[in-house]
């Protein structure tokens, strides 16, 4: 019985059939990110286009604040973790100073529109020849569900418990939009991985952000609009429904600018 | 033998820094230390040695700018003074605690908050006891003069990396912005990438695969980890007690000493020499490196003198090191202006005969 | 020897630069030399200062209260500075704009119109250094040689034109110098 078992999978088994492969970009270290998380599939495209373009001896990361703090356990490349929010300001000196380099930040929107607004407005403006990999969940994750600068209007988090009240906490901040107005970014885009084919997208876009530093263009900008289960206290399926239903009428996927020029009003 | 010229003590430092083959420097003006960005930007040293210059955004920026080039191996640093020094105190934690070496400046102006811009010696405690959070030191060496400016740009970097830590110069007003004769030294070139990833394998220089990634980071979740972590940090510290410096000015026969670094320094050099004129004999003890400390040098002349009077341009930082030093033995005074205004010499000296002397 | 000097007048006099072609005559000469400006908003208006010391031995405090000699260019820094000087030193002022002239016994005083001659010569710009010559005439610390180092050292390149104009000027400060008794 066992042997047969045996033979049959060396059949099974072949080269040809493989329609899964880990990519060795990322490490064996199983991921810490909650069940229904957007982070994992975001890692994994990122790792799948650095390996495919063949440059994972070339490319330094820099990690956030947030849950995406280590990002460096799980991606199999050279990383540095940034203070709060300065992930801009440490991709800057590295690729100045390794112009050879493929320098990138992975940072979520507490990290990158709030607390480092300014890294990133400056690091935009100047078009470093950087990639940035925005995550935004709309929420403070990490921390326990805290209202972030993109959380929707009307949104409860733990300090917006009534709904996030626009006259007094403020507007959800559309960075992405601010930032593809800079004349340093070269290719903005918003994506999402809660499908197949959304995410295949993300991964084409990711090919393109890191073509473009190859060809020293600027910055190139990649939101990626996902879900926090656990701080939205929704089960994951729900929580993908209310982000297509929330999430996206206010944070539109698709291109904003490519090859320097806006392609849709911000 | 270098060339001669005549140069601000900021200038100094700007120049030193290409010479000293740093890779990039990174800053934010303010006064009274922006000459050290001007003169670089108007020196092209991209040019001159491939040398990056950038004007960061802030203070925040321009630290976490060096954390990414040290991250990456690079020689880089930064400089300000006070109010931007306190920006970065973050960025300095983090560095402190990733183990990446840099070098800093603090052209020290009168505080608290934004204060004075004229010269202070303020940030003692902020600068050799912490700053930034956590258990950190960082290696403190303070010049009297503008040849000092020049040579402790190429000491800070040597000890950066020597213990993977920040140092830091600790400046002042009067010596960022006087001019004197320095002599400079002759350029050391460039590392080549080559160089950086064979001097710095612990570097995120790019992952080859005959290594493991690299990580540059501060965090340990595990507290057991950190702990040892912070312990490794302790026995580099203490390691670092070596590097101790500082300058003897006639204590041979001196029955009180002063104590001072920087420009009080050299404001009591001329403070010793009134004493002596007038009979009473007096030394000055400068500490040139402010961490490490000059204890077992000052527990030395405790043991000769019979007073010591600590004269900073503070309130009173820098002596309680020189009290916690004598141990107790004998009387150890403060006297100093602050809020931006420089002692003389002759208020030094009557400073010394009304606390120590007659006190 | 150690000279110790104030010089204060206007921003935009050439107080600073005056002081540095005074101190890298005197490096030029081998001499030790520190140059300790005042800075910061005066920079941009007000008044100005430089303290300057030569010396042949090492200089300690570049921070000074009290001077050798006083170059004093503006009633402010008359008022401010004429205490300052030691007694038995120097005193050497511009009697332009002065209301309140300097009253000390115990110094020595010499008086240069450099605004004048130089506004006569329709040479503004080098007033400053008709001041310097004046101040070289009375206290010959350095010597024609090394002024004319020291100009060379501290003007840029494309400004070395000017140079025999500003030796002419330093020329015409130690001609018309002038005692004044109080």
């Amino acid at each position: 019985m066992a042997d047969v078992t045996l033979d049959v999978w060396k059949d099974i088994i072949t080269p040809e059939n493989q329609v899964y492969r880990r990519t060795p970009v990322m490490t064996m270290k199983e991921l810490s990110y909650c069940p229904g998380c957007g982070h994992g599939t975001a890692h994994r495209m990122l790792a799948e286009v650095i390996e495919e373009m063949g440059i994972q001896s070339e490319t330094i990361g820099i990690a956030p604040v947030g849950c995406s703090v280590l990002a460096y356990e799980f991606l199999n490349f050279d990383m540095q973790q940034a203070a709060h929010g300065r992930a801009p300001a440490l991709a800057t000196a590295i690729k100045r100073l390794w112009p050879n380099r493929y320098v990138f930040t992975y940072q979520g929107d507490g990290d990158l529109a709030a607390i480092g607004t300014a890294e990133t407005i400056h690091a935009c403006n100047r078009g470093e020849n950087i990639v940035i990999i925005f995550v935004n969940n709309g929420i403070y994750g990490m921390t326990g569900g805290q209202m972030a600068p993109t959380t929707l209007p009307g949104m409860k988090t733990s300090t917006s418990p009534y709904g996030r009240e626009a006259i007094l906490m403020g507007n959800p901040l559309r960075i992405t939009e601010l930032v593809a107005a800079l004349p340093g970014t070269y290719y903005v885009s918003r994506h999402s991985v809660h499908k197949p084919g959304n995410v295949r997208k993300l991964k084409k876009a990711i090919r393109i952000a890191f073509e473009n530093q190859k060809e020293n263009k600027g910055v190139s900008f990649i939101e990626v609009v996902s879900n926090c289960n656990s701080g939205w206290k929704m089960t994951p399926v729900k929580s993908n429904e209310w982000m297509e239903e929330n999430m996206f009428p206010f944070y539109p996927l698709g291109d904003i600018k490519v090859d320097g020029k806006l392609v849709r009003e911000l | 033998m270098g060339d001669f010229k005549l140069m601000k003590g900021n200038e100094a430092v700007a120049e030193a820094a290409i010479r000293a083959g740093c890779d990039g420097y990174f800053g934010y003006p303010i006064t009274p230390q922006s000459e050290v960005i001007e003169y670089l930007m108007a020196q092209q040293p991209e040019k001159r040695t491939g040398m990056v210059v950038l004007q960061a955004e802030s203070e925040t920026a321009s630290i976490n700018m060096l954390y990414g080039g040290a991250g990456a191996g690079k020689r880089v640093m930064t400089t300000s003074s006070s109010p931007g020094i306190s920006l970065m105190a973050e960025g300095i934690s983090y560095m402190a605690g990733a183990e990446l070496p840099c070098l800093l400046m603090n052209v020290v102006r009168g505080g608290p908050g934004l204060g004075t811009i004229q010269p202070s010696q303020c940030d003692y405690f902020q600068t050799v006891k912490g700053g930034g959070h956590g258990d950190y030191r960082m290696f403190v060496i303070a010049p009297a003069s503008v040849q000092e400016m020049s040579d402790f740009v190429k000491i800070g970097f040597d000890m950066a990396f020597k213990y993977r830590n920040p140092a830091m110069i600790l400046s002042d007003g009067v010596i960022g912005q006087m001019m004197e004769k320095v002599e400079l030294f002759d350029p050391i070139p460039r590392r080549t990438d080559a160089e950086v990833i064979a001097e710095c394998p612990w570097a995120t220089t790019g992952k080859t695969p005959d290594r493991e990634r690299n990580i540059i980071t501060s965090l340990d979740l595990d507290s057991l980890k950190q702990e040892e972590h912070v312990m490794h940090l302790k026995a580099k510290y203490e390691a670092m007690q070596k590097e101790v410096m500082f300058e003897n000015i006639m204590t041979d026969d001196a029955e009180y000493i002063y104590v001072a670094y920087g420009s009080s320094a050299r404001i009591c050099q001329k403070a010793v020499d009134m004493a002596r004129a007038e009979g009473i004999k007096v030394g000055l003890l400068r500490p040139i490196t402010l961490y490490p400390f000059p204890e077992a040098e000052l527990l030395r002349l405790a043991s000769q003198v019979k007073g010591m009077l600590a004269v900073e341009m503070s309130l009173g930082q820098m002596v309680e090191d020189v009290r916690l030093a004598v141990r107790g033995k004998i009387k150890v005074e403060h006297y100093g202006r602050v809020g931006g205004m420089i002692h003389s010499p002759s208020q030094v000296l009557e400073a010394l005969k009304s606390q120590i002397i007659g006190g | 020897m150690t000279e110790e000097i104030i010089i204060a007048g206007f921003g935009g006099q050439g107080v600073l630069s005056m002081g540095k072609i005074l101190a890298y005559s005197g490096m030029m000469q081998g001499l030790e030399v520190s140059w300790m400006p005042s800075y910061g908003p005066e920079m941009r208006g007000g008044t100005a200062n430089v303290i300057v010391i030569i010396s042949d031995s090492r200089i300690s405090s570049p921070v000074l209260t009290e001077f050798d000699t006083a170059i004093i260019l503006n009633q402010q820094s008359l008022d401010k500075f004429e205490s300052t000087v030691k007694p038995g030193g120097v005193l050497i002022f511009d009697p332009n704009g002065i209301i309140k002239p300097p009253t000390r016994k115990d110094i020595t005083i010499y008086t240069i119109d450099a605004t004048k001659k130089s506004s006569d010569l329709g040479l503004s710009k080098i007033f400053n250094m008709i001041v310097l010559g004046s101040y070289l005439k009375v206290k010959p610390v350095v010597t024609d040689q090394f002024i004319k180092a020291g100009l060379e050292k501290s003007l840029p390149t494309r400004h070395h034109s000017l140079i025999p104009e500003n030796v002419k000027a330093v020329e015409i400060g130690r001609e018309f110098v002038t005692s004044y008794t109080v």
